[in-house]
Parts: structure tokens; sequence; C-alpha cells
């Protein structure tokens, strides 16, 4: 039978009695109107003689009740298996709860944040010092690097890249020959597209946008499964066989990162001249015309400066990745937050090192 | 001891045609603390999942409070399930929850009860198994132990009348372990609660254990049934006898 309450009130005193099973259905349809039965109320008494069955939260409701009155007198409660239930839930809820943290004000809070964040600057620093120690150690013993976890690293990060780079090179391609072509021939300047589109690509695009791709497939894979590795303790049986998990673990990833990533720049560059291409020649250009502005206005040294800054770009993601996997906390969540850090600080990475190679590169005249 | 709450007729696990078990058929009867024991990889978590409906069976059929699962779908099938609390082995707590919030999960889905009522239930259970005093940590926060007993708390949020437990004293100290056997007793006495414990920690099943069946990775399937305190004592199986003696099998 469902519970049911009937409720009187003498002044301040107020009656409740309980029939039926009070379980979690009955208790979630009876717990407003209990409460507000004790609004004002200074003295309770609980019938309970018509009570059939009782679980956890019909205990906890009465136990509530109890609280909120300022004397409670219990009437006619089965004893056995109910009694039970309500000593069972009073002995529980008796027990001290965690004590609360206690709440900074605001300026303590921002304190606090930005001292987190300066400890967690430094140690990125701490880690690319503790990396550079670990390959000088590498270049020393050039046998104990994993030469078959860089090859791993390098086709996962490399050759299984390879289709989404050259879609997205060839994209771009098309997409900056058509935008800047709508102005252009207002001058009658289209013949200028590829050097546009060339230098743009070659000096910026291609390095950058190879960069996003590293950052989001393989800087989130180094962290996510260096996170996880972290979680099931493998990094501390590293650490107790004796093992530098940055020898073993870090630096073939960022070896592999920073190879691969002037590789994927170069597709990605040769994709967008193909992509310019295909843009010029449905704007009326011979592809020799379109060679041979190219030729005449980038040189090797634009492609090479590209080059190299990928190749930063690349030890930068790798260096965020593996540092955000091996400072993950434990626990699921850790990994997935480790991913999302590596993601997210990798492209703020390139870019900030784009704009010190930019300004690099304008002071060398380059 | 009263009427069958679980029954398993003729049940067999097989996965890419390799036999785990066959041939396995018992009854739990309401209140009785049943268990599940065996060596490594005899299959009792496997026969766990089999009788919750996580896998299918091979052959055979379950029935738990008098429904059998293979023939319930959508909201019976819902309904039974939440009439049942299971306790993984490593806890299986929601790593972004706090252990109150993750005990308040089967009580906001399939209750009604207001958000107050619902923390007390929590606190209540949490309680219950001894961490009042973590309610707000992460799981990520707290030992194996303990995350095992919050995985307790949270498979008792709705007061279901049968717990099945994969291998709860696993990995904890003596005096945890033997609280949890306590609570496990009293819950089966003042409420009549019945639990199937998979276990293979010795103490505890003579501890808390009304009825067993073993079960045996060679013999693919249950080799005994019985009170454990008397399979120990009279059973002429050598790997029954070995398993209770703690000895080295011939």
């Amino acid at each position: 039978m469902p519970a049911t309450l009937a409720a009187t009130a003498d002044g301040r005193a107020v009656r409740l009695a309980f029939a039926g099973s009070l379980d979690a259905a009955a208790t979630a349809r009876l717990w407003p109107e209990a409460m507000r039965r004790m609004r004002g109320a200074q003295a309770l008494t609980l019938d309970l003689g018509g009570l059939t069955a009782l679980d956890t939260a019909g205990a906890v409701l009465l136990l509530r009740l109890e609280r909120l009155a300022g004397e409670t007198r219990w009437q006619g409660m089965p004893a056995g298996p109910l009694q039970a239930v309500l000593d069972r839930t009073r002995q529980a809820l008796s027990a001290p709860p965690q004590a609360e943290a206690p709440r900074l004000p605001f300026l303590a809070l921002l304190g606090q944040a930005t001292v987190r964040r300066g400890g967690d600057m430094l140690g990125q620093v701490a880690f690319l010092g503790e990396a550079v120690v670990a390959g000088i150690g590498t270049l020393r013993r050039p046998w104990r690097l994993r030469l078959g976890e860089v090859l791993r690293h390098l086709d996962e990060a490399g050759l299984r890249a390879f289709g989404l780079t050259v879609l997205l090179g060839v994209l771009i391609g098309v997409i900056l020959a058509f935008q800047s072509s709508i102005p252009m021939r207002r001058f009658g300047a289209e013949i200028f597209i590829p050097n546009l589109v060339g230098i743009s690509l070659l000096r910026e695009l291609g390095p950058l946008m190879a960069a996003v791709v590293l950052a989001g497939r393989t800087g989130s894979a180094f962290a996510a499964e260096l996170g996880t590795m972290v979680v099931n303790e493998e990094i501390d049986a590293l650490r107790i066989m004796g093992i530098d998990p940055l020898a073993w673990l870090v630096l073939p990833r960022l070896l592999a990162a920073m190879l691969v990533m002037p590789i994927l720049a170069l597709v990605m560059d040769l994709a967008g001249l193909i992509g310019m291409g295909v843009v010029m020649a449905s704007l009326g250009f011979p592809p020799v015309g379109v060679i041979g502005q190219l030729q005449r206005s980038i040189g090797l040294h634009d492609l090479m400066g590209g080059l190299f800054k990928a190749a930063v770009f690349g030890l930068s993601i790798g260096l965020v990745g593996c540092r955000a996997g091996l400072s993950a906390g434990r626990g699921p969540r850790a990994v997935g937050d480790a991913a999302t850090l590596a993601v997210v600080g990798g492209i703020v990475s390139i870019v900030v090192l784009d704009g010190i190679f930019s300004i690099l590169f304008f002071r060398l005249g380059w | 001891m009263g009427e069958a709450v679980l029954r398993v007729e003729n049940l067999a696990a097989r996965f890419d045609g390799r036999t785990i078990f066959e041939h396995v058929s018992f009854e739990v009867r309401r209140g009785e603390v049943f268990v599940i024991l065996g060596g490594s990889g005899s299959g009792k978590s496997t026969l766990l999942k089999h009788i919750i409906g996580l896998y299918p069976p091979a052959e055979g059929q379950v029935e738990i409070l008098g429904e059998a699962m293979d023939g319930l779908d959508g909201a019976a099938r819902t309904a039974l399930l939440r009439r049942i609390g299971v306790m993984w082995q490593s806890g299986a707590l929601f790593g972004s929850l706090s252990l109150a919030e993750n005990v308040g999960v089967p009580l906001e889905e399939h209750t009604r009860l207001p958000p107050e009522a619902r923390a007390l239930v929590a606190q209540a259970k949490l309680g219950l198994v001894g961490l009042a005093d973590a309610a707000t940590r992460l799981p990520a926060e707290i030992s194996g132990g303990m995350a095992k007993r919050a995985g307790i708390a949270r498979a008792m949020a709705l007061d279901p009348p049968i717990l099945f437990l994969d291998e709860p004293s696993a990995g904890l100290d003596p005096i945890t372990s033997a609280g949890l056997d306590a609570l496990i007793r009293q819950l089966a006495r003042d409420l009549g609660t019945t639990f199937v414990v998979v276990t293979h920690e010795l103490q505890s099943i003579l501890a808390i254990g009304d009825r067993c069946i073993m079960l045996d990775k060679q013999a693919r399937g249950m080799i005994a049934e019985g009170d454990p305190r008397r399979l120990r004592e009279e059973s002429d199986n050598p790997v029954v006898r070995a398993f209770f003696r703690r000895e080295v099998l011939a």
C-alpha cells in the first residue's frame, strides 16, 4: 500500500501520521507536504503505527522532520526491520560530514590561480631542461635511443596525416587564390596571385597549418597515451626500474615530431601551390606563366625559413603534449584534460613562436 | 530462507567458440548471502555479467525476481535493473563526479526525490560504508578500498532487494574487509537484502556465505555447491579441498 500522510496541528505542535509503505517514491511524493506542515512547528509527534515498510529515503524524511522540530515524540514505530532501517540511517547520518574547505576571497583566488599558472610555466621550462639533458645523454650514447619508437611515431604523426595535409593544403591554396583574385582583379593584377599565395604558403601558412594538424592529431595523442600511462602507474614502474621516462618515452616523440613537421609543411606547401595553380588555370592563366611567376617571386630562403619554423613548431608541440601527458592527474578525466591542454597549449605555443619568428626574420632581413 | 529471487538454469558462456563455462544451474533465495567462488580465470566475473544481462548467454536462462532476463526489453528491463544493485570490481565510479554525486546518480535517474532528500540519502549511504567524511571528494582522490566502498554505497542507493558484488574485499586491508563482511551480514539480516558475491577471498567466503557454488577452469563449470563451511570439511573434490585448505594441487 502506498504511504499516506495525515497531519494535524495544535498551535505550534504538529502531529504527522504516516501509514503504508514509505519508500523512495512515496517519500518523493510526501516530502513537500511534510516540510510545509513543519513550518513554524516547535513540537512534533510522529505517529508511525501504520507503517508497513520503510527504506532509506523514508528514514531520511523522518529524521529530517525530527531535526526540524525542536522536540519530537516517536509513536508506534514497528520494531524489527523498520526500526533497524531507521537506526542504521540515523547512525550513518550521525557520522561527521566532510569539513568544507574555507572559501577564499576573490583576490586570494586570483593570486592562487596566478601562482598555479606560474608554477605550470616553470614546470614547462624545467621539462624543457630535462628533455635537453636527456637529449644530450642520448647524443653521448646514441644506441640507447629507441629507434623503433621514433619510426612508429613518424608513421603515426607523418604518414597517417598525409591525406589530411594534402586535402587541407589544396583547399587553402584554392581559397587563398580565389579570395585574392577579387581585389587583384580591380587593379588588373591577377598575374601576381602566385606571388602572394606562394610567399604566404611557404613562409607562413604551410608551416602554421601543418602545425595545427600536428597539434590536433599528434599532440593530443601524445598527451592521452602518456596520461594513461601515468594513470596505470606505468611511469612509476619505469622510474622504479631505473629508466628515465624522458629518454624512454619523450625523446622518441620529440624527435619524431621535429622530423615530421618539415615534411608535413612541405607537403602542405606543394598541395597549396597545386590548389592555387588549379584556380589560376580556371582564371585563364597557363601553368607555364604561373610557374614562371613563382620562380621570380619566391626563393629557397623562403622555403627553408618555413621549414625551419616547422621543425621548431614540431618540437614545441611535442614538448607541450608530452608535458601535458606526464603531468596528468589520476582518473579518466585527467587524461581528457591532458589531451585538451596539449591541443590548446600546442596551438598557443606555435602562434607565439610564429610571432617571435616574424620579428626575428624581419630584423634579419630574410 | 524465503523464495528464490535468482534462478540460473543450464547457463553456458562461449566467446569465439571457446567455452568459459556450461551447465551452470543454481538458485538463490531471499535474504541469502550467496557466494560464487573459484580460482582466477574460472569465469566468476563472466558468470556475474551473464546473470545481470551484460552478456547474452550462449545457452540457458537467468531469472531475477521472477522475471527472465532474456525476455525483457525497454521499460520492463529498466524496471528490473532498478531493483538490482551492482558493485564492480574497481568501483566503476564516474571520475568527474564526487562520491556523493556518484551515489546520487541512481536516485536522480530513478526517483523524484527533492535535491535535499537525495543529498541526505547519499550522505546516509556513504555514512553506512564509512565514507561520510569523503562525500565531496573525487574518485581520483581516494584509495582503491574507498572506491570499492563508494561503489557499494552507489549500488545500495535505491535499497535494491538484491545486490551483486564483484570481488568486494579484494585489495582491502583485513580490518576494512572484515567491516565490509559485517555490513553485508547486517544488511542481509536486518533488511532481507539478498547478496550474490563473487570472490576468491577465503576468509570472506567463510564469514559471509550462506551457500556457494564453485567454478573451475579445467571443468569449465560448477564443481561444487553448498555451505562453504561444510564444503571445506567434507568435499571429496580435490580442487575444492585444495581451494579451501590453501594447498598446492598435485
